[in-house]
Parts: C-alpha cells; structure tokens; sequence
C-alpha cells in the first residue's frame, strides 16, 4: 500500500513538471495548469488513503471550508487586484507549511520521542520561514489593497529593534533545535517569527511590493520543502523546490529591471531622506499640450504605433478603449504594438494579464529587451499611464535616482504622445525629461477618457 | 549519516535543479499566472497537513493539522482556479482560443 502511495506522489511530482513546462507558451500553457491540478488530486487521494489518516472529521471540514473561500475568492477577484491575491496565497501558504511542522513536533514530544537533528532543524526552518511569510504577506497585501499606506513606514531605532528580534530569534532557533521537545521555546520562536514578518515589510514601499511578492512566493516553496524534511516526503520537496525556485527567479528578474539589488529593496528605506527627494516637479522648459483631435490626426497618418501601457492604463480601465484603438488603426493598416516593461503593473507579468483580459492577442505584447531596438523606426509612441519606466534620465543623467534603471526609449520615437492626468511627477516623485522633448506631445486626462475621444475623432477622419 | 537522508538531499538538489531549468523558460507573459499557479503547487503541504488531521488521537497535533487542511486547500483550490480563469484569457491574433 505504502509502496503505491509513494508512486502516486512521484507520479504528481512528474504532473507538475510537466504542468510549468508547458507554461513555456501561452498556447500550452492552460493544459500545463490543470495538469498540475490533476497532479495535485492525485497526491492528495494517494494521502488519504494512507494507513495513518482514520479520522475523517477534521479533515472534511477543513477542505470544504478552504474549497468554499478558494473558489470563492478565485471566481471574483478582479485582474487589478491579482497581486493582493497572491499575497494573501502566498500567506496561507507558508501558514499551512508552518502549522504541518509544528503539527509533527507537538505529535513527537507528546509521544515523549526525542527528534533527531534532520527533524528538528527542518521543524524549525519551516515554521520559522513559513511564519515570517504568513504575516509579510498579510502586510503586503494590506499596502498593496491601500488599507495601510504604500510608504515606507519607518521609525527611529527600527534597525536596531529589527536586530534584536533578529539576534533574539536566532537564539530560539538553536535553542529549539538543541531541545526541540521544549514546546515553550519553540511558540517564542513562532511569536518572533510572526512579528519580524511584520516589521520586514513594513518599511518597503507600495512600488517595491512586486520584489516582496515574489520574494514570499519563493518563501512559501521554501517552508513546503522544509515541512517535505520534516515527514521525509519526496513530492513536498521537489514541489516545494521548484515554487522556491521560481520565486527566486522572478524576484531576480524585478531587481535587475528597476536596477536595484535586493539589499536595498529591502532595507533600502533606512537609507531614505537624502537623495531621493527629487520632487516638487520645479523643471525648466515647457511642455506641448495637445487635444484628442490633434492626436487622432497624427495617429492616423503614421504606419507604425507602439503603445506603452502602465498601471495608470489599468486603475483608469482604459484596457479595453486602448484595444479598440489598436484594432481600429490596425483595420487602417497601421501596424501596433504594445510595449511592456517588466514592472509596469504589480506583479511580474501583471501588464500582460491585464491586457489579455482586454482581448488583446499576446502576440502584440512584446518584451522591453526585444522592442527597444525598433523604437527609432517608430513614428509615433503612445504612452498611457507610464512614466517612470519611460524617464531617458536613467539612460543619461548619472544624478537621477533612477540611473541605471532599463527604461522603454520611447524617446527615440519620431513622436511620442504621453497622456497623464497632470503633470505631478509620478510615484517615485521623480521628474521626466521626456514631456519637454520638441517631439513630445502632452496629452491632459484620465487615460479611459482620453483614449474614448482619441477614438471618435479617428472614427470621423 | 543515514541513507535515507542522503536520498532526500539528492531529490532536494536534483530538484532545485530542474526547478531552476524549466522557470527560465517561463516566458514574461506568463509571469503572473507562473506565481499563482506555482503558488497553487506550493498547497501541496496539503498532504502533511491531511496526515497530522486525519490521526487516530485527538490532540493539539490534530488540530493544527486541521487549520493546516483548511489553508492549504484555499491555496491549492483557489490558486489553480484563478490560473485556469487567467490563462483562459491569452489568446492569439488568430482567434484560436486555447
């Protein structure tokens, strides 16, 4: 029986191999999920047919409550809101991770059985990682759902009440793992864990949120490996490795596009207050507004378009007019693009569902590295939303805080039209040399509004 | 050192390894649905959870596994779902919805 166990979780190891394979491609990639999810059926039958689980109470409960608020939550959440989800996933998650190995160790020392190092270490990485995701998820999610503010929250003597908690929790560490049956100590060390989460998010800013989301989602692979120790259960670690992994990959892939090491995404905000205070948006030089009309006369007459969608296109939801418009200018054999930089939206790839859920084929969505080569051939560049990822000070200006950050050269475009609420310098408070370009025409409004006229006057051409 | 820890090491870093290899061809696209849906694989602590819940005795073990039950399947349920729904929405210029 157990023999057979053990190959259904080695056989929905394979499925989720398989399942992230063919994310590889949009077109294999819904297939890729449900084999996944069938994978997951199968450990999870596998699991209860086995000798140890008699007690089927507990269990239906928990699973038909989780189902309810899962598929509850799945059917409404809204694709703007996708990156407060999978906080709060991420959260539950570690939770559940941390629960499992505290569940073992209590199961252990009320069986009065000692365990060894290779239990207790993987006990307490588990719910020490598993804890600190649980509540800096629950943190980034509370930013990100502005129920707390997007700044960094900072205090005097944070590091040093950060280093203690860290230095203390250290401590409870080995300690527990010298005595794991020491149940006191190990509750501190959860207590500990559960308020460094806390105090780790708190100081990082609204705009840094998708580096922390990443990070916890690697975190909770991290804490299902460490429970796989625990139980000595294959699939838990190689499931857990390869969600690990790729948390590590995408809080890579973040870091390096808006040029900043995850040392200082995390702690970056004790260093804040000087430097970083370009506001006020006090520029020399003057910008050229324009009306929808002139826009609609010049779009019409260029031959190729790139448009430069930002999280401002989204809380506008102008999506589906910026897709009318794509398709109207395409019927004119105008040819469109739209130009996606990795951090435009929340989360990794957050621009590309957005768009997507707008009907826009993805085939049209073309990747920062990939585009920026064609913009210099590019008549007219259409910038909705998005500012900071199209500022050229952080190709040319070695003072901007955001030198060195890989940007959209829409200002290699023949005409670049940027459309923005006003000229208020945008989140990181950094003025934008590209809305005094001579080629730059300015464009005041709600991006949905703007986009909506933009279209009429085309219609009437 | 005993082999059945040598085992588990081995899968751990052969896994870390695949894990590496196949998210690198993860195109951007499909970044977010890769965090949900990875998120979803990640509720497989489920099955330490449905083990610590279903044991003979009740104790405090149980308990936590339950709450461990509960959490892993909004996970495990919702991540998937929510994947399904959002991959559901890439289609091609060609109309061909996959």
């Amino acid at each position: 029986m157990n023999t057979a166990i053990s190959l259904a979780y080695l056989a929905a190891a394979v499925c989720f191999i398989f399942g992230i394979k063919r994310l590889s491609s949009p077109r294999t990639a819904a297939s890729g999920n449900q084999i996944s999810a069938l994978g997951m059926g199968l450990a999870i039958a596998a699991t209860l047919l086995h000798g140890d689980v008699v007690d089927f109470r507990g269990i239906l409960i928990g699973v038909a409550a989780g189902s309810a608020v899962g598929a509850f939550a799945a059917q409404r959440v809204a694709m703007t809101d996708m990156p407060q989800m999978v906080a709060v996933f991420n959260g539950l998650g570690g939770a559940a991770s941390a629960l499992v190995a505290s569940a073992e160790l209590v199961r252990l020392s009320m069986a009065g059985q000692e365990p060894a190092l290779a239990i207790a270490l993987p006990v307490v990485l588990g719910t020490l990682i598993g804890a600190i995701t649980l509540t800096g998820s629950l943190i980034a999610f509370a930013k990100l759902q502005e129920i707390m503010t997007g700044k960094p929250i900072v205090f005097p003597g944070q590091q040093l009440a950060n280093g203690l908690i860290g230095a203390s929790l250290l401590a409870l560490c080995f300690w527990s793992v010298a005595d794991p049956t020491h149940l006191t100590v190990f509750w501190a060390l959860v207590g500990m864990s559960l308020l460094l989460g806390i105090l780790l998010v708190i100081p990082i800013g609204g705009a840094d949120m998708p580096v922390v989301i990443s990070l916890l989602n690697s975190y909770s692979g991290m804490a299902a490996c460490a429970t796989g120790f625990v139980l000595g259960n294959q699939v838990l670690i190689i499931s857990g490795s390869l969600v690990g992994s790729s948390g590590i990959i995408l809080t890579n892939i973040m870091c390096r596009a808006m040029n900043r090491s995850l040392f200082n995404v995390i702690f970056g905000a004790f260093g804040a207050g000087n430097g970083f205070a370009g506001g006020g948006g006090a520029s020399n030089g003057a910008v050229k507004s324009g009306s929808p009309d002139d826009a609609a006369v010049i779009l019409d007459s260029a031959r190729t378009v790139i448009v430069v969608p930002g999280y401002g296109l989204a809380v506008a939801q102008a999506q589906h007019a910026v897709r009318e418009l794509s398709e109207l200018l395409g019927a004119r054999g105008i040819d469109v693009k739209f130009a996606v930089h990795p951090v435009a939206g929340r989360m990794p790839g957050h621009m590309n569902v957005l768009l997507a859920e707008a009907d826009v084929p993805y085939e049209l969505l073309v990747e920062m590295d990939e585009i920026n080569s064609s913009f210099p051939h590019t008549d007219v560049s259409l910038v909705l939303g998005a500012n900071d990822v199209t500022n050229p000070d952080a190709r040319e200006n070695k003072e901007s805080p955001i030198y060195g950050m890989p940007i959209l050269e829409v200002d290699r475009s023949r005409t670049v039209m940027v459309c923005k609420r006003s000229m208020n310098p945008g989140f990181a408070g950094i003025d934008n040399p590209l809305y005094y370009l001579p080629q730059t025409m300015m464009l005041f409004g709600d991006a949905k509004s703007m986009v909506e006229s933009i279209l009429s006057s085309l219609r009437e051409l | 050192m005993n082999p059945d820890f040598v085992l588990i090491v081995t899968v751990f870093a052969l896994a870390v390894l695949v894990g590496f290899e196949l998210i690198s061809k993860v195109p951007p696209t499909l970044h977010t649905p890769l965090m949900s849906g990875s998120n979803a694989i990640s509720g497989i602590a489920i099955i330490g959870a449905l083990l610590a819940a279903g044991a003979e005795t009740r104790s405090l073990a149980s308990a936590l596994g339950i709450a461990a039950v509960a959490l892993a399947t909004v996970n495990v349920v919702g991540g998937f779902l929510v994947t399904h729904r959002m991959l559901k929405m890439f289609h091609s210029r060609r109309g061909d919805d996959s």
